[in-house]
């Protein structure tokens, strides 16, 4: 009964449209890949392409990475389900780049050279701090690797009519393979290509559709507010729908927002991605488009969102298959029929693909450069091993990814991004601020803000509703939660920066004063910044 | 061009960093931009916390229309798109016109002083 309603549900649009649209996706793609591999000698065309992209390029390989299905699908649905309440997400995950822009990207990229590591390893002990940061990079990429996994699956239900586990699991390695190919052959330079790809498609797919909306209400956002509110409920245009309940709810939205806004400026796929421009200018160049890109792709959100509300309604999109996260690909199919929706799947799925992509490589790069290279073989490395090494991880998270990717399909697994997001903001950025801007910081300090807020922002998760004791946990019919809030950034956040503030004031050990004015001198002027390969 | 050898921190133990850094026109760059952005970093996080904490517990307000359908929460909203943009692009004409070129004449005068005694690099 259930499955035949399923079915039919499912039968908007042609599965078979979808995938050869997205097959066309690949195919381009492929060959992007083959042809930007050619150049892939040394460690710096591996991990950073060569140095070789300029700023509007790296800003639309930002924005492909950024936006990954959960905001294209999950604040669409948001904001067509809970209103005003979505388009909190939207703001907060782009005022976050602003963090990014002032403080981070240029001596970030004047410093390092690969990872996150190279930075924040710089003027302090090299092998215990860059093995903490390696640790948090992985956690950060594993959380965020799981959390897209598990949404190709549910995008495979939604898309392709395939609603059967057997049937995901085997979407779900195909998507596994795929990247694993990306990524093997055409590493960092292919990835970014696959990204820029995607994002161009991403942003023009919204940027029709958002017309095709305005444009059915006269271009005047009142009248779409207006019929929204119509069809939803006037309380879709204020915000309190989803996070307005109760008191703790409302500090559990506090938590999300301290996180989203802190977060973003210590994502290491993020970061990585500055290493791939010749020069700090370049790295500004890149922030202020991807600022743009993604600024201007939420607002389409924004419209689409109150579109879908308004055209299609809350209760069509919950009983969907896919839920919340149909309300795009159903709005798509309202305007533009299975054409358009096939364009929109396949985009969704070439969203998967380029982010997953990103953040194999990231940790691929952090687990080769700074555990191998520098940790285990004390940097003496043979030349060429680390880059081979690098590959081997490719592929090893690759079949990670899979296997958790299907292990994880059906559970709710919306909290992870959440929890890369707090970790991020918890255990990276601290030390990030710190050691590019306060002279006095030292190792002790970096250890225990990077260990401190990766291991809070964990057992705060394990100890929270959505692990165990309420109806949407993990573990349901048991009750071991303590912490009240399924977002740990509230506590986590301040306890890491207070964690490098404390360990730095009770260490007597003073760091070699001449490699910290290094540091300075470098972050600011650029002296010295690892350069761009010439072939 | 690119060597292998892990660890960013290859310290240049010739140039003397600390002199660098003591010296004046160093001085100013670091703190023309730390007056640049730690004022405005605080700025946008009061205001992005302000709009977060209305959104949060001050439903009414923002529920107050304004033009037709649009009410305050929206235009706060819309606000920090137009606050975050603004900010980047006034970040970006300050780099250019105030940091860069300081920058540009710190890191030449390094260049210069740097290659007569390290000519492996």
């Amino acid at each position: 009964m259930i499955a035949t309603a399923v079915a039919e549900t499912t039968s908007v649009g042609e599965p078979l449209l979808n995938i050869g649209i997205f097959a066309g996706f690949v195919a381009i793609t492929l060959i992007v890949v083959l042809r930007a591999s050619r150049n892939n000698k040394t460690a710096a065309d591996y991990y950073a392409a060569g140095r070789s992209f300029t700023g509007p390029q790296n800003g639309t390989a930002i924005a492909g990475d950024y936006l990954s299905a959960a905001s294209f699908l999950g604040i669409c649905g948001a904001i067509a389900v809970n209103g005003y309440d979505g388009f909190l997400y939207s703001i907060g995950f782009l005022v976050a780049w602003l963090v990014a822009l002032l403080f981070v990207a240029e001596l970030m990229r004047n410093t390092g050279k690969f990872t996150m590591a190279d930075v924040l390893s710089f003027r302090l002990k090299q092998r215990p701090v860059r093995l903490a940061a390696a640790t948090t990079t992985l956690a950060v990429c594993f959380f965020y690797l799981l959390a897209q996994m598990a949404g190709a699956g549910g995008l495979v239900s939604l898309l392709l009519g395939i609603d059967q586990a057997v049937g995901q699991s085997i979407v779900v390695a195909v998507v596994g393979a795929l990247m694993i190919l990306y990524v093997l052959v055409g590493g960092m330079k292919g990835t970014t290509w696959v990204q820029i790809i995607k994002a161009a498609l991403l942003i023009a797919g919204a940027f029709i559709m958002t017309v095709w909306v305005l444009a059915l209400y006269g271009f005047n956002l009142s009248s779409l507010l207006g019929a929204a509110a119509d069809k939803g409920g006037e309380a879709v245009l204020s915000p309190g729908l989803q996070y307005g309940l109760t008191g703790l709810s409302r500090l559990d939205f506090v938590s999300l927002a301290l996180a989203l806004v802190l977060g973003t400026a210590g994502l290491p796929h993020v970061l990585m991605r500055f290493y791939t421009v010749p020069t700090a200018r370049e790295a500004r160049r890149s922030v202020v488009w991807a600022i743009w890109l993604i600024g201007i792709f939420y607002l389409f959100t924004l419209v689409l969102g109150y579109g879908a509300g308004a055209l299609i309604g809350k209760d069509t999109i919950l009983a969907a298959p896919g839920g919340v996260n149909s309300a795009a690909p159903l709005l798509a199919f309202e305007l533009g029929g299975p054409v358009l929706l096939g364009l929109i799947s396949a985009v969704a799925f070439a969203t998967i693909l380029a982010v997953v992509a990103g953040l194999t490589i990231t940790a691929a790069t952090s687990f080769a450069h700074d555990v191998y290279a520098s940790v285990i073989k004390k940097g003496k490395a043979e030349p060429g091993t680390e880059v081979r090494v690098a590959r081997i991880t490719v592929v090893v998270i690759g079949i990670v990814a899979i296997v958790g990717g299907i292990g994880v399909q059906g559970q709710n697994v919306a909290f992870l991004v959440a929890l890369a997001f707090a970790v991020a903001a918890s255990a990276n950025l601290p030390t990030i601020l710190y050691s590019l801007y306060w002279k006095r910081f030292n190792t002790r300090g970096a250890l225990w803000s990077m260990y401190g807020g990766l291991g809070s922002a964990v057992v705060l998760i394990v100890f929270s509703p959505v692990v165990s004791g309420a109806e949407t946990s993990i573990f349901k019919d048991v009750d071991f939660s303590l912490y009240p809030l399924s977002n740990p950034g509230i506590i986590s956040i301040p306890l890491g920066f207070l964690l490098g503030f404390v360990g730095t004031l009770t260490s007597r050990t003073l760091e070699n004063p001449a490699v910290a004015a290094e540091m300075e001198v470098r972050s600011l002027t650029g002296y010295g910044a690892e350069e761009a390969t010439k072939h | 061009m690119s060597n292998d050898a892990p660890g960013s921190a290859t310290s240049d133990r010739v140039t003397d960093f600390e002199r660098a850094q003591s010296s004046e026109p160093f001085q100013r760059l670091r703190k023309r931009h730390r007056s640049f952005v730690f004022p405005l970093g605080v700025a946008f996080l009061v205001w992005y916390f302000a709009y977060v904490l209305l959104a949060d517990y001050a439903h009414e307000f923002m529920a107050t229309p304004v033009i037709g359908n649009v009410n305050v929460g929206l235009l706060f909203g819309l606000g920090q798109f137009v606050t975050t943009f603004a900010i980047t692009t006034w970040y970006v004409s300050f780099a250019n016109r105030r940091l860069d070129p300081l920058a540009d004449e710190i890191r030449s005068d390094l260049t210069a002083t740097g290659h007569a005694s390290r000519s492996e690099r």
